[in-house]
């Protein structure tokens, strides 16, 4: 009985997978990018490349001065004598709020400002420079509000309230806003008795550690063009990882313009980096608004360096108070876990950032009794918003600096602390919901027997010490549990494939990806395939690529339509050649068949065309798959005092990373002798770009720790907007040596068993640096950043 | 002020074109000539993203004046692959070297200058030379091998 199911098995689901070994033919493998020679050779297209013609008008921007105010007056007059200027915008215009996650933005500052930077105005004009002369001709009278920087002042009882309103926006049904206070939001997540667990332990550790924020810099700045046609409707290009997510938040917002959502559409060529910056509504707002104030003429709004520093999303700073109690034999007892987060001005992003800190402020240990508090609070800095890594990153540097303590408070090797409180399949995360499969341990001990933890590493030079480190990382993705993933295949007459799909290609490799899933399934060769960066009106439905979810959930969208596809041509074939479609497979861009070896079709004979019968006539016509994915077992809904009930999160990327740092015990200076990452992405679409991932989010992190600092005076005004004064790292500045290592444990419902691996890369630097300098110096620093002269102090203050 | 009448040669093509004398190189090889791969990315010659070859050695062509550029012989990316991709290009696109692509002209143009002035160049030249073209995306690591790999002369032809 047995052998017939597997044999009925064998007859009824051809393989998918054709490769020599049984394994798959090209997922699994290196390829090339298939966006590699446009890149290389300059043909790659970004939003600033395209031409709008001699109809473009520009805008500049008037921007606040101060970081809390009322607006009493705008007086415009000046601006619009000078010449080129055609009109100027103000937040009047405009009364209309918009946020992904909270209203509780308007498109220009409409009745206060509450950030230096803010948008206050905008002159439109036929050329950047007379706009720009425009700009400084607008005159704001604007009467002072008390200011409040700091995260926990702000929750004071006399604090400045900085959006008296707040109780009136609307928001998303996760979000737990404080009406009357600066508290945006608060995520309470509670589990077992943390006070027990307290009483148990035989060591307590209480400590609070401090992350300031820190900018993308992604190279290529925002920029958005838009256009309000005569017909009425209004086309956005935005440079963005987020265009259908853009254009339901313009929709909505200008709804009472008589916009609707058929009427928006929104182009996104290449992507110079993105980083979570270009995600969700930022600047790309101004673009679409002002569109509809200068019918028939698009109109361009570009950032310059300075404004992408201040008016994006920053990251975001967070206070993080932590206390953990702890058995002798290494067990944690308890942790209470509370996160003031400096959320900014606006937070209808930001939000969600510290919701999601708070689902997962424990790292990846099983905790038994957990409270863990992540609070979102404004303060009159810019917007915070999501950063690679999504607050997980911010909270790591404390937690992960807060085990090696813990393990050293008790005399047991940190790994060795590691190892015994890991979190495992099947235990139960702090909200309630299971861990998924997971190669964490294999992490732990692949990565301490790459930097061999356990031997200590010295230098030859008496005058440097040397560290080393090893820490645990993961993340979720952050997203609304229906977020949803669509895919269209179509074939052309030579049997090659477009793509279209809206998940962006941000560099992370995306369309390349797409295409090996395609081909895997297919069997057409990754080179004849193209996948297209989105238009809203061309390409289907994507929620947002963030999140590292698009691998995940766009690749299965892909992996659907390719099915669907394959279907069809097997449906026609059986129809139009009486060939039993359970017998049917693809080869090498044919249709093959299993009881007849003499049978062979080629794509290209009939995929738009049709396969012509015994009577002459024809049968089919072109095709075209469709995949929509959605994970339907999600829920962000959970008891609001608790977090308990709900299942917020799909899945955990989990992996461990660890360090061996050089230290000048007199000046400080760092050098990164060797570092180790291990990952597990459930399975490697193309390994090459996973280590691209790691080695790239290696330097970006290992930047917000030794180098990168935003640095803002007491009036809260940035003091460096730019590369020479903010300091991102150079070639000079890559570790000595780097050791990607991927580890494969499936993810059941990932495309092939992947799961996203984008963010992740960058989580565990922070906390990384802060280990190994204790390790080879003996101090403890618990701020971020840690640069040399900061170290350097350290040890000299003993 | 008045406009200036300039004439350049650019990728191997005489120009001739009007410019304001405020006008800075970068924007008029973008806007009034058409070519776009030298990017904008800070206006201050911080980031290396418009760099282009200004005479045979590069520059930062946001920092150069349009007038600067009369009588000048200009090459972009765009110039350098007119007979097909040079080896440095091969082995990029080889690699995976470049993720989001937006810095890869200037860091092209710049490792092509670092190859022609050594052709074996030293890591430590290699570094040196490209540490002005800022790339958020790679690590560098990628861009550095494809490098060391054609100036140790093993990339294939």
């Amino acid at each position: 009985m047995q052998k017939l199911s597997q044999k009925l098995e064998e007859l009824t689901v051809p393989p998918i997978s054709v490769g020599p070994a049984g394994g798959h033919r090209v997922v699994g493998k290196s390829v090339e990018r298939i966006d590699g020679w446009e890149k290389v050779s300059g043909a790659a297209k970004f939003l600033e490349d395209l031409d709008f013609g001699p109809n473009l008008l520009y805008a500049a921007l008037v921007e606040s001065p101060v970081a809390h105010a009322k607006i009493k007056k705008i007086d415009v007059r000046d601006a619009l004598k000078v010449p080129g200027v055609v009109k100027v915008v103000t937040g009047k215009d405009f009364p209309y709020k918009f946020g992904l996650y909270m209203k509780d933005r308007y498109v220009f500052a409409y009745d206060r400002v509450r950030f230096v930077g803010e948008q206050v105005a905008a002159v439109i004009a036929w050329s950047p420079k007379a706009a720009l002369r425009g700009a400084a001709k607008v005159k704001v009278d604007y009467e002072e509000l008390p200011i409040v920087l700091d995260p926990v002042r702000a929750i004071e009882k006399n604090a400045t309230l900085i959006h008296p309103d707040l109780g009136n926006y609307p928001h998303v049904p996760w979000f737990f806003p404080k009406a009357d206070t600066n508290i945006a939001h608060w995520r309470k997540t509670r589990k077992g008795d943390w006070e027990k667990g307290f009483r148990e332990a035989d060591a307590v550790l209480e400590d609070t550690y401090f992350v300031p924020r820190y900018a993308h810099c992604a190279i290529e700045v925002h920029a958005a063009v838009g256009l309000y046609d005569m017909s009425g409707r209004l086309t956005v290009w935005t440079a963005s990882q987020s265009p259908f997510t853009q254009r339901n938040v313009f929709a909505e917002a200008l709804a009472p313009l008589g916009i609707s959502h058929k009427d928006v559409r929104v182009i996104t060529p290449y992507v110079g980096g993105g980083f979570g910056g270009k995600a969700g509504v930022s600047m790309e707002i101004i673009g679409a608004a002002l569109a509809m104030t200068v019918k028939g003429h698009p109109v361009k709004v570009l950032w310059n360096r300075a404004q992408e520093f201040c008016n994006t999303y920053q990251r975001q700073g967070v206070v993080a108070k932590i206390k953990m109690g702890v058995k002798k034999n290494g067990k944690i007892t308890a942790l209470e876990h509370s996160l003031y987060w400096d959320a900014g001005a606006y937070v209808e992003y930001g939000a969600n950032v510290v919701n999601a800190a708070g689902l997962s402020a424990t790292n990846p240990y099983r905790v038994d009794n957990v409270k863990i508090d992540s609070i979102c609070i404004y303060t009159n800095l810019p917007p915070g918003g999501p950063y690679r890594g999504f607050g997980y990153s911010e909270f790591s540097f404390g937690i992960e600096s807060h085990v090696t303590r813990m393990a050293q408070k008790i005399g047991l090797d940190p790994v060795e602390f590691r190892r015994r409180n890991h979190i495992k399949e099947g235990d139960t995360l702090p909200y309630g919901a299971h861990m998924n499969p997971n190669g964490l341990r294999e992490s732990i001990d692949k990565v301490a027997a790459e930097i061999m933890w356990g031997s200590k590493a010295k230098s030859d030079d008496p005058k440097k010490a040397v560290g080393k480190s090893l820490v645990l990382f993961w993340k979720s993705p952050a997203m609304p549990p229906n977020a949803a993933s669509s895919a269209f295949l179509k074939f052309n007459e030579d049997g090659s494939i477009n793509i279209l799909i809206s998940g962006m290609e941000i560099g992370q490799g995306l369309l390349t990806a797409m295409a090996q899933i395609a081909s895997e399934i297919l069997s057409v060769p990754v080179a004849k395939i193209r996948v297209e960066t989105p238009d809203t009106d061309r390409n289907p439905y994507e929620w947002q690529t963030v999140g590292s979810h698009v691998t995940w959930g766009c690749g299965n969208a892909v992996k659907k339509a390719a099915l669907d596809a394959r279907d069809q041509i097997f449906e026609l074939v059986q129809r139009a050649l009486h060939l039993e479609k359970d017998t049917l497979y693809l080869e090498d861009e044919r249709v093959k068949c299993r009881t007849k070896p003499d049978f062979e079709l080629s794509f290209a004979s009939f995929v738009i065309a049709g396969i012509q019968t015994e009577d002459h006539t024809f049968k089919g016509g072109p095709i075209m798959g469709r995949g929509v994915f959605m994970p339907e077992f999600a829920s962000a809904i959970g008891d609001p005092e608790t977090g308990q009930g709900g299942h917020p999160n799909v899945h955990y990327t989990t992996g461990a990373a660890g360090l061996i740092l050089e230290v000048d015990k007199e000046t400080g200076k760092m050098k990164i002798r060797k570092v180790a990452l291990a990952v597990d992405v459930g399975k490697a679409i193309n390994p090459d770009l996973i280590r691209g991932q790691v080695v790239g989010g290696l330097l970006q992190g290992f930047a917000t720790v030794l180098y990168e600092d935003m640095r803002y005076s007491e009036k809260g005004k940035l003091l460096n907007p730019n590369f020479s004064d903010y300091k991102i790292p150079t070639s000079l500045d890559v570790p000595e040596e780097i050791v990607p290592i991927i580890v494969e444990v499936p993810q059941p419902d990932g495309p092939f068993g992947a799961r996203g691996v984008g963010e992740h890369t960058m989580i565990p630097t922070a906390s990384l640096v802060a280990n190994a300098v204790e390790d080879a110096l003996g101090v403890r620093i618990k701020s971020m950043p840690i640069t040399a002269e900061k170290v350097a102090l350290t040890v000299s203050k003993g | 002020m008045k406009n200036i009448s300039i004439q350049l040669k650019l990728n191997g093509v005489r120009r001739t074109l009007e410019v304001e004398p405020s006008d800075v190189l970068l924007d008029v090889l973008r806007d009034k000539l058409g070519v776009k791969s030298p990017k904008v990315g800070c206006d201050r010659g911080d980031c290396g993203s418009c760099t282009v070859f200004m005479n045979g050695k590069t520059v930062r062509s946001c920092l150069v004046l349009a007038v600067e550029a009369d009588g000048a012989d200009v090459v972009t990316l765009e110039g350098i692959s007119k007979n097909g991709p040079t080896r440095l290009q091969k082995e990029f696109v080889k690699r995976n070297s470049f993720q989001c692509g937006f810095c890869a002209p200037g860091v092209i143009l710049s490792a092509e200058e670092a190859l022609k002035k050594h052709p074996r160049a030293s890591d430590e030249e290699i570094k040196e030379h490209i540490a002005g073209n800022l790339c958020r995306c790679t690590g560098y690591k990628p861009i550095l091998d494809a490098i060391k790999t054609v100036a140790s002369g093993k990339a294939s032809k």
